[in-house]
């Protein structure tokens, strides 16, 4: 209850890793974790949909929607008429709370 | 910034500095100047960082994007790829203290790697132009490039090294981390977890408190309205949002920002509604009125503030913050709404005498 961060939108097929480990050098929560013969989905509520690991991993093994888990860039891009997913845009403008 | 333009050709045969010649190169001669930069961090600099930390012209803190030089750096020389942001090229340049290296500047519009790489612009399109761009072939014997590790969800490493040549090599995520790195090229599992530690989130919160200066608005129309404990209580919801909540952010229970926002801002608001709520200078009703009123809007106020500090903190997801943003503001606004009404009327019953 309370935690609404369980579900996200990561897909991992371990079938097609290839054991590179890239997956588990470039997610910053260690969502991946190094297994024996392929990487080993740990931590999967800790992804917070970066892109990472699925824009690095050589075999297309693991797919995300990525995106900015950022509210403000969310609300006023459904405050501006655009689409939240697609068009909300986090840094680089006034007000924005990245730097 | 402390990177020094270089006018001279970069590309020489002549002895100095830059000696790694590109005579007998089978690259293409380089297109652009090499800059010098040092690890030295100057006054000037953290008053660059100062400023850049309260907001202070957000996208003016930059780096000319391109090559530097750092210390005096050979042809075996690491590569280092950053962002033009000023701390993150700062930090960068400061934590390779007696290092010689490349440093290759991305042009990522003055916003740091992590946020440009979800933006992609530090991505593998600018990687690829500005390796092509520096010449980096005939610059270095390597074919390999340290990118910093939250660089990642920007950059392709496959496709980087079918279109440029060059090998991605994620670093740490901490350039702090980077002499330790560097003595094996292997990050320990420390290196690559993002933390999000008390000081980490205590450098964000003048930002968070500049952006909601304008806030502070209802706080002086209060003082005029409602008296001086409504203006504070205003003020002190708006404080609370911006600066308590991402100090204590780990401690308040729950998950999810809006609730932490909900329960940090109730808390905050209760001391208000008793002083409301046992005013000897009102009515019972109105007494009870005010109180409730506090009650429902310092939380939401809170809540909706702690809402937005996700796209600050280090681990939301998208998926989750938009499921908050549909469970949650919905019922931030029904408080607010609710605690408007409520104080209307009790302006309206002061206006017509009745308290």
């Amino acid at each position: 209850m309370y935690d609404i961060y369980t579900e996200t939108s990561l897909r991992y097929d371990p079938d097609r890793c290839i054991n590179c480990r890239r997956c588990t050098q470039v997610c910053p929560h260690a969502v991946f974790t190094e297994g024996p013969d392929r990487a080993e989905l740990a931590r999967p509520s800790a992804c917070m949909e970066c892109g990472a690991c699925a824009l690095n991993c050589p075999v297309q093994a693991i797919t995300v929607q990525s995106g900015v888990g950022c509210a403000w860039a969310m609300i006023a891009a459904a405050l501006r008429g655009k689409d939240m997913d697609t068009e909300s845009s986090c840094g680089g403008n006034d007000g924005s709370c990245c730097g | 910034m402390d990177g020094r333009e270089e006018t001279g050709p970069r590309c020489s045969c002549l002895p100095g500095p830059q000696a790694q010649s590109c005579c007998g190169s089978t690259g293409s001669a380089p297109a652009e100047e090499v800059r010098t930069a040092t690890s030295r961090i100057t006054l000037a600099n953290r008053l660059d960082h100062l400023l850049a930390r309260w907001g202070w012209n957000r996208e003016g803190h930059r780096v000319e994007p391109g090559l530097y030089r750092l210390s005096r750096p050979a042809a075996d020389s690491p590569v280092f790829a950053s962002a033009n942001y000023t701390l993150s090229f700062d930090a960068l340049r400061s934590a390779l203290v007696g290092v010689d290296a490349w440093i290759l500047v991305l042009d990522t519009k003055g916003i740091n790697v992590w946020c440009a790489a979800g933006k992609g612009t530090f991505g593998t399109d600018e990687l690829v132009r500005r390796i092509r761009a520096a010449g980096l072939e005939s610059v270095v014997s390597h074919r390999k490039i340290i990118v910093p590790q939250l660089g990642a969800p920007g950059i392709a490493a496959p496709e980087v090294a079918r279109r440029s040549g060059f090998a991605v090599e994620y670093g740490p995520v901490r350039a702090r981390d980077l002499p330790e790195y560097l003595k094996t090229h292997t990050a320990i599992p420390a290196m690559r977890r993002v933390e999000f530690p008390i000081a980490d989130r205590i450098v964000l919160a003048p930002v968070e408190l500049v952006l909601a200066l304008p806030m502070f608005l209802a706080a002086i129309v209060l003082w005029y309205l409602a008296g001086p404990v409504a203006a504070l209580a205003a003020a002190s919801a708006i404080l609370t949002g911006t600066v308590l909540f991402p100090i204590l952010l780990p401690f308040v229970p729950t998950r999810d920002f809006s609730t932490k926002g909900l329960i940090l801002g109730a808390i905050v608001a209760l001391p208000f509604a008793f002083s409301f709520g046992t005013s000897p200078a009102l009515p019972s009703w109105a007494a009870a009125l005010s109180a409730v009123t506090v009650l429902l809007i310092m939380p939401a106020v809170v809540a909706y503030l702690a809402l937005n500090f996700t796209g600050s903190s280090t681990f939301t997801s998208r998926t989750g913050v938009k499921k908050e943003i549909f469970r949650y503001v919905p019922v931030m606004a029904v408080m607010v709404v609710a605690g408007l009404l409520a104080g209307i009327a009790l302006g309206a019953s002061r206006l017509m005498g009745v308290i």
